[in-house]
This record gives C-alpha cells, structure tokens and sequence, in this order.
C-alpha cells in the first residue's frame, strides 16, 4: 500500500526509520549490582557506581548480554562475537556519570530482519542495522518545586537494548507495524516487556521525504515518542511539514524535534548552537565485550518458539487460515490457550469460538486472556459438548455467556437449565406437525415456489424447542414431512 | 598543533567551563603544547596494526551474575548532594 502526499510539486514519498529503546528485562543493572526493580523509593535502587561516584568501575552483566543475544537471534541478526562500550558524553541532570556507556562502531549485534504484515494481507521485510547495548538515564520530576526539578537515580544504569532500523518503511501503518511486531517478539522473548506506556519501550522516529527516484534527502528524528498511534501521527505531521518547507523554496534543517499530540505538531528541541557534540571514545574501563560462539548456540537453542514460527505452525497443525492464527499468536498466552482447548479437538471450531464469542466476552468483561472466568479446560468441555450433540451451537452461545458471568463448568449449566439438545425425533415431529398446521397458509406459499419460506419453518421449530432442537434433524424432518 | 581561540571556546562550552579571553588564551596555550606533545605519535608507523583497545592484551572482560549486589544504601548516595529535597537530588529546573 502506497502513501504518498500531493504537493504543489507532485507527489512525495516518504522515508522512515525506527530508533527502538527497549527497556531490557533482568534483575540488577547493566554495569551495577543495583536491583532494577520498578517503583521503589526514590534513589534506593541506585549504587554508587550508578550515582557517579569518583573511582567506581563498571562490571557488565552477563544477564543482560544474555538477553541481547536472545533478541538478536529473535531478529535472525548477526550476533557479533566481539563488541566494545564507548562513552557518550554529555551533560544532563539525569545523567551522573556525565556520559552515557554505549556501543557505537562496534555493537553487539548486527544486521537483521523484521517480517511485517499490513492490513491488505501482504507482507514486507524490515531491515534491522544493529542492536546495542546502553545505560537507561535517571528520571526528572519538574512538577514538585517552582524552582527545582527533582532527580531519581533509580532507573539510572538499568540496560537498554537500542534497536536501529534501516530506512525502510514508506508509510506511516509501516512504522506502526514494526513496532507491533517487534515488541511482540520482545515479549515472546522475554528480553523486554515492551509497555510503551510505562516508558520501558520508546521510539526516536527519523523522517524524510523524497521525489521518487530520488536519493535521500535531510532528516528530522523525533525524540521520544511514546505510543504507537502517536508514532504514526508524528510521522504523517512531520512529513508534511518537511513537504511544505521544501515546496516553499525551503531547506530541512537535520535536528532533533518533539511531537506535541496535544498541538498535533512536531517543534525543534535543540537550537543549532547547542547541537550535541558526543565526543565518543572507547570507554577506559571496559575491555572488549568477548562471546563465545558455543554460549550463543546454548541461547539460540533454548529460545521459545517465536510468532512467526508458531503462526505457521497453527496453521498446519490445527488446518485454520493464516488470520486466525495470526489473532491467536498476538500474545503468547493466548496461543497457549489455543493449544489447550485445541488439543485432541477440532482446531477450527476451536479458532472460531476462541476469535468469536470468547474474545467478545472477555473485551466486555475487560480481561485479560489470564483474568480469563472461563479457563482453556472448561472452554475445551463446552466444545465437546457440541460435538457429542449435547448442545447445538445456538444454545452454546447462552452457555458461554452463563460461563462468564457464574464460572460454572458448562455441563453443570446445560444440567441446571436444561439446555440438552433435543434429538428425540418424536418431539421434533411434534412441533413440525404443529408449526406446518399453524401455518398452513404459509405452506401453501411455499409450495408455490417461495423457497425461502423453508427457513421460517426452521425458525419456528428451533423457536417451539426454545433453541435446543438439532438444527440438521429439524431440517430433515421438515423436509420429508412437507415433500413426503 | 596549535589551537584557535574559537575551538577552544567550544571546547570549554562542551565541558560546560565559563572562560574569559584571558583564561581562553591561557587555556589554548596550554592544550596546544598538550596536543603538540601528542602529536608525537604521529610519528609512529602503524600501517596494518589494529587499534589498541586496553593496555592487558589478554585479559576478557570480566562479567558478573544477574543479581542484587548492591542498592540501598539512599544515604550514601545522597551525600554529597548541595540541595537536596528529602530522597531526592535537586537541580535548578530543567524542563525542555
């Protein structure tokens, strides 16, 4: 799918790529002992190391390190078995050190790829540049003191994993793609949470626009944003404010902006005059980072199985459409879930009453497939129930309901308000005899050639049983008793 | 090497140090001689010899263990801190 902005000039495309900052998930911070545990009391989960003492030295994680590898081996990137820490300097309250411990000619982990799905169905691969290893700054509150801002070291030194993408998205649901798949597979992988909400997953956006054909022109990179949705506006503003310039005789300037949703604009964060010099250089108290090829193979061969791989899994194990599985992969747990009711069942009734009525249910109780009333197992006997014919699928509409609201296991429920499908031929007769004499004149319409009429019929008996007739029973008896 | 006044200035505003011309002037003699020195280097051939990464060219990076070792200790890290507000360090207000 194309997106293009018609300018005075003709139309532009644009050019996007992605700066990821994942929070990585692991008990002590990246180069401290200190506990990364979110929401404690303010500077207590920061030692000394993190606070900028003088004569502290740094010792890496091997935890962290760990989960880089995991998520590289997640974006079949290279994993780089020699990478080294620079420092970033800089000067911000929230930075004791005065600089940041980064990589930056030598990161961890390398090329690699993202495969992402738009709304049309069709599929585009992402290229990822490189993943990196760094220090998470500390947190400044400006709403406590007229004069003051307020300083907590607490996040200060926890690991992030910096994940740079190639200029590849050309479109705004692209980059809103992207960033759901990758934040999908974070969690599979459990190297990050991926709440970007929470701020343990933010987005730094790069932005251009360009004449087809063309080479790249000047980009913006907008710091900070902290939402999907909020990705894509800030794309769509940006890149028609960069037409705009262009348009009107203009040059884009490169500089860092920020997105303002409230306003609906992007704006400048920095003057030129105080555009950041990092003075990059090899961090004197580190030593190369060192991997063994062994150990990586070790992580790669214990990493969960990831959505992609699951999806296609489903699809051949259980014989449902690429959709559904795809709905069944967003989370883990309910591809868990899945699997448990699927097992031994049909997987496609499975799919449909997971995708359908439970879902809507759990959307209007507002649960999570965890918070779930009805377990896999209980949704499972309900299946078993309509498969041994002792409900139809009407009635097990009202049982799952029932199921949500009471927790009851659905045999108990069909037993409590006799629900029992009713196969007895004798009764179905009877209320066909009923309906067809009630309705003579209908039936004489039918016979006529109205054919649609039948359905009326169906209806009437379903409705005579209070839905619990076997629907293929009705229709066979209705037939045989109207044409003999 | 010798240094212009206008870089080091930059160099004094990257570092976040207030100069006056008589302190620039002062500083860019200096550093220049400091550069000068260095300079020296050049002098060295290092055609196919890969840059030098640490002074213990056997030793690997140590790592540790994915646990709590440290923390806790608020006070500590308060203590140097000139304005402090109950746990918390202050600055002048900073807000982009």
């Amino acid at each position: 799918m194309s997106y293009v902005i018609e300018g005075s000039t003709g139309p532009w495309e644009i050019v996007v790529g992605l700066e990821v900052h994942a929070q990585v998930i692991s008990n002590s911070k990246l180069f401290s002992g200190a506990s990364t545990l979110f929401g404690g009391e303010p500077n207590t989960h920061v030692s000394l190391i993190d606070a900028g003492f003088p004569g502290m030295l740094p010792v890496i994680n091997r935890g962290c390190v760990a989960q880089a590898v995991r998520t590289g081996l997640g974006l079949k990137a290279r994993i780089n078995l020699e990478s080294r820490f620079d420092r970033k300097n800089y000067f911000y309250a929230d930075l004791p050190q005065g600089y940041q411990i980064s990589q930056f000619a030598h990161p961890i982990i390398g090329e690699g790829k993202i495969e992402i799905e738009l709304s049309d169905g069709s599929t585009r691969e992402i290229g990822i540049t490189r993943l990196h290893l760094e220090q998470d700054a500390g947190k400044l509150m400006h709403d406590q003191d007229p004069k003051r801002s307020f300083v907590d070291l607490n996040r200060a030194g926890v690991a992030l994993m910096e994940i740079v993408s190639e200029p590849d998205i050309r479109t705004p649901e692209e980059a809103g793609a992207y960033l759901r798949k990758l934040r999908q597979i974070l969690r599979y992988l459990g190297t990050c949470d991926g709440n970007m909400d929470e701020g343990s997953m933010r987005a730094d956006v790069n932005v251009s626009v360009r004449k087809a054909g063309e080479p790249f022109r000047t980009r913006c990179e907008i710091k900070n944003v902290n939402s999907i949705r909020f990705v894509t506006q800030a794309i769509e503003i940006e890149a028609a404010r960069q037409v705009e310039i262009w348009e009107s005789g203009g040059e884009v300037d490169q500089e860092t902006r920020l997105f303002d949703p409230g306003r609906g604009e992007t704006r400048s964060l920095r003057s030129k005059e105080d555009a950041h010099d990092y003075r990059y250089f090899p961090d004197p108290d580190l030593l190369p980072l060192v991997i063994e090829q062994s150990w990586v193979d070790q992580l790669k061969a214990c990493l969960p199985e990831l959505p992609d791989e699951k999806r296609a899994r489903l699809q051949k194990e259980y014989g449902i459409t690429a959709y559904d599985a795809g709905v069944l992969v967003a989370e883990q747990a309910i591809a868990d879930f899945y699997e448990t009711v699927a097992k031994g069942r049909d997987g496609k009734s499975a799919a449909a009453w997971m995708t359908g009525d439970f879902f809507a249910a759990l959307n209007r109780t507002g649960k999570s497939i965890e918070e779930s009333p009805v377990g896999a197992d209980k949704l499972g006997a309900m299946l078993d129930l309509i498969a041994d014919g002792t409900i139809n699928g009407k009635i097990a509409k009202e049982v799952l309901e029932t199921m949500f609201e009471t927790g009851e296991a659905p045999l108990e429920i069909v037993e409590r308000k006799g629900l029992r499908q009713v196969t007895d031929t004798g009764a179905i007769e009877k209320a066909a005899d009923e309906v067809l004499t009630k309705n003579a004149d209908k039936l004489e319409q039918y016979l006529g050639g109205k054919d649609k009429l039948f359905g009326f019929f169906v209806g009437q008996v379903m409705k005579a049983t209070q839905g619990k007739a076997n629907p293929a029973m009705v229709n066979e008896i209705l037939k045989k008793k109207i044409h003999g | 090497m010798s240094l212009d006044p206008a870089t080091t200035r930059r160099i004094a505003r990257l570092a976040r140090i207030g100069l006056d011309d008589q302190e620039t002037e002062a500083v860019r003699t200096q550093l220049g001689g400091i550069l000068g020195w260095i300079e020296i280097l050049n002098e060295v051939e290092v055609e196919g010899v890969p840059p030098m990464v640490g002074t213990s060219m056997n030793a690997a990076l140590p790592q540790r263990e994915d646990i709590v070792t440290d923390g806790d200790c608020q006070e500590k890290v308060l203590s140097n801190a000139p304005d402090r507000a109950g746990p918390f360090f202050t600055v002048p207000k900073v807000v982009e």
